[in-house]
């Protein structure tokens, strides 16, 4: 019998002796291009950091590569970070340009650091969900691609978060990002009656609907969805898969602008929605892309040094977000769901 | 080895300045059957637009009850490498630190067991093994096991609790981060691995106001770092970021929300009235040579953060202003463990802790853990006079 509940490695185990030296003893770090940082502690010791963006998606091979890298130039060590980069910690200064280098060659272009694009967070979609409304890898695929000056130079005003999930349980903090882009579905879940009654626990299908729109059909030993109710959000779906709430010809991505988790400056915020739907489209879906693109370029002209992208709708307002844009505003914009009424404007002062 | 899926879909997915996906899976198909498949069905969910992974699936192995998620394809006759391909967790490092040669003992056992494909890392933040058979679960974790992995969280339990990078190589962490989350990870591997809550429950801890893994957005526990004395200033490197033409009225003194931080050009010089500070490390982020953290450093406990599913995202709020971060953490310990009684007793199945705090109120919640209302806790006090007496507190 092997063991079990011993926990993850010790990270002291995984860490090099400079770093061990100086834990907790760092004393202040620079930006010194946007693929490369210093970290210089009181003991004037210095750590570099070189990160590089991944897919998330990744082949043991494409890791052993970046193992031998981290032999060859940082003594074995690297770390990732929560936004799925990697980072390569490099004692020796003379080793940051051939690592670098090598990374270029292997696909891996340096950057993400100080006022840019860093990865894109995001969830499994087609590759490995069942409940997804887009697919993930291939939307973050090419909107990078799109933006990716914005991630190897810096010419954003500050830091932009982007992230995508693929359905509404929103694994990842996209609600809480600069530009966000979320599945959508928009028709009710197709109820599958004799399903239903051999795989379900039709109590907690019931529970599961926050509008209430599901009731119990006890003749069939099923439920009924009353459509007029249903705002698609997957939830009965997740409680019982003979309600299955996919529809190619509906399901699309929605954007949600001007989150962050920061609480500098002004404390964090939620993304709030910007585009109710764009269709999907693979394998590259321009039209998302086209509209990301927008919304990132306008910020990056309009926006004040210093400004994340809620900060710069903060003080242009909302009303004039969508005129700079161009988007369309619609009804579905006005929240209707629990916390409303606190979104509604409650004064004449506003902008033409 | 049958001949690679033709994917002409896909396929213009492999060109572009940001690394491909599709090349990673493609490296896989070569040497595995089940990445050749993976190849053709995703070409397929390319062409439907819809997903081809059915739901769920219940699979395990010995001793946990966690940790493995069922995988299974909706069109295994056309892809019988896919007919099982599940997922599997498994804890990180702190702070995902790795060295190669642990790294790569992994990398060898996945190869070898598994599809080789990865994700680097889960939302949540563990090791995502994706897709092996389900004979293959057992030997994957006991292989993993002698080198010294472990499964991760799923379903309704703790989930792997993560951290950031903090005092391992920056400068902001006002607590351990690293020590905090691999303390508090060993000593509740049974909440960890054994599924027996209302709901998942998480667990993220930064260092700082910056919050970078995102702890009030994703977490149902949410430890900052933070400090209660005064920030250092550092007068000559001020003097030397105004000379390099840094905008320090622009960018420090007009972005201080609290207006608490002046400068004088004369003098060169910058001072705080830091009995307004709020710390939100504005100031800090922009000028990291001139201005450090006061010494006096702990966290703020915040509880309830989670996505909008179900009643919209909550944000998780301040219920413990200040709390000395020491180890062995004891203090922390004994809050979780009262907030999972009073949740684990009166939550309803898939309800998270601030769900059930919105559901029954603060005040049960205080009550149910001895916390004291303060108003750190809230923006501003209730508008509406409708309240609760408890029966003690009114005149018989």
């Amino acid at each position: 019998m092997v063991k079990t509940d011993f926990g993850p490695p010790k990270y002291l185990d995984m860490m090099s002796d400079l770093c061990k030296r100086n834990y907790g003893k760092w004393k202040y770090h620079e930006v010194l291009d946007t693929g490369t940082l210093v970290h210089v502690a009181e003991s004037g010791e210095k750590l570099y950091t070189v990160r590089a963006a991944t897919p998330r998606l990744m082949h043991v091979d494409t890791l052993r590569a970046f193992c031998d890298l981290a032999d060859k130039y940082c003594g074995g060590f690297f770390r990732f970070t929560s936004r799925h980069s990697i980072e390569f910690l490099v004692e020796d200064e003379a080793n940051i340009e051939p690592l670098k280098a090598e990374l270029h060659a292997m696909g891996y272009t340096p950057g993400g650091v100080g006022n840019t694009i860093s990865n894109m967070l995001h969830t499994q979609g087609w590759i490995h969900c069942h409940t997804p409304a887009i697919d993930a890898s291939g939307i973050v695929k090419s909107v990078m691609d799109e933006v990716f000056e914005y991630y190897k130079e810096a010419k954003l005003p500050a830091r932009l978060r982007l992230a995508l999930a693929c359905c509404l349980n929103m694994c990842g903090a996209v609600h809480c990002s600069d530009v966000a882009i979320v599945g959508v579905h928009r028709v009710p879940p197709k109820v599958d009656d004799e399903k239903i009654s051999k795989m379900c626990e039709i109590p907690n299908v019931v529970a599961a609907c926050p509008t209430r729109a599901i009731r119990p059909e006890p003749a069939k030993k099923s439920v009924v969805v009353n459509e007029e109710r249903c705002m698609y959000c997957g939830n009965c779906y997740t409680m019982c898969p003979a309600m299955p709430i996919f529809d190619p010809k509906n399901d699309g991505a929605a954007i949600f602008v001007g989150g962050k988790v920061s609480d500098a400056r002004h404390p964090a915020m939620f993304s709030k929605l910007a585009v109710p739907y764009i269709p999907n489209e693979p394998p590259r879906w321009p039209t998302l892309v086209k509209t990301v693109r927008l919304l990132i370029d306008v910020y990056a002209k309009d926006a004040k040094e210093g400004e994340r992208y809620g900060e710069w709708i903060n003080r242009i307002g909302w009303e004039k977000f969508f005129k700079v844009t161009g988007l369309p505003f619609t009804d579905k914009h006005i929240d209707d769901y629990i916390f409303s009424v606190p979104t509604f404007r409650s004064t004449a002062t506003f902008k033409w | 080895m049958p001949e690679l899926r033709k994917t002409p879909m896909l396929d213009q997915l492999l060109d572009g300045p940001f690394p491909s996906f599709v090349k990673e899976i493609k490296k896989g198909a070569e040497k595995n059957d089940a990445c050749n498949d993976l190849l053709g069905q995703l070409e397929l969910s390319y062409e439907e637009k819809i997903t081809h992974w059915k739901h769920g699936g219940i699979v395990g192995v010995t001793g946990y009850g966690g940790g493995v998620i069922g995988r299974y394809s909706d069109v295994p006759d056309k892809f019988p490498g896919l007919t099982e391909f599940h997922t599997m967790r498994i804890n990180q490092p702190a702070g995902w630190f790795y060295k190669t040669d642990r790294l790569r003992k992994l990398l060898d056992i996945w190869e070898k067991r598994g599809s080789g494909l990865t994700n680097f890392h889960g939302a949540t933040g563990d090791i995502i093994l994706l897709g092996t058979h389900t004979d293959q679960l057992q030997a994957v974790t006991d292989d993993l096991a002698r080198e010294g992995w472990d499964l991760g969280g799923s379903g309704s339990d703790l989930r792997t609790p993560s951290a950031c990078v903090g005092p391992g190589r920056c400068e902001w962490a006002c607590i351990d981060t690293l020590d905090i989350v691999d303390t508090l990870t060993r000593r509740y591997q049974n909440e960890l691995h054994r599924p027996m809550w209302p709901y998942k429950f998480k667990i993220k801890i930064a260092g700082c106001a910056n919050d970078g893994v995102a702890s009030k957005a994703r977490a149902d526990f949410s430890i900052i770092g933070t400090w209660k004395d005064n920030i250092q200033i550092n007068r000559t490197e001020v003097v030397n970021y105004v000379n390099a033409g840094f905008d320090i009225i622009g960018q420090v003194v007009d972005k201080c929300p609290t207006k608490c931080i002046s400068y004088n050009p004369v003098t060169k010089s910058l001072s705080i009235d830091n009995s307004n500070c709020v710390r939100c490390h504005n100031c800090i982020n922009k000028m990291p040579k001139a201005l450090r953290q006061g010494k006096i450093t702990g966290a703020t406990i915040l509880i309830g953060g989670h996505a909008p599913i179900l009643q919209s995202a909550f944000m998780s709020w301040v219920i413990v202003p200040f709390m000395e971060m020491k180890p062995p953490y004891d203090e922390v310990s004994e809050l979780l463990e009262k907030i999972w009684e009073w949740w684990d007793e009166n939550g309803k199945m898939r309800e998270r802790v601030g769900e059930l705090i919105y559901r029954l109120g603060m005040r049960s919640f205080l009550q149910a853990t001895g916390l004291p209302a303060v108003p750190q806790m809230v923006l501003h006090p209730r508008t509406n006079p409708f309240y609760f007496w408890s029966k003690e507190e009114v005149n018989q």
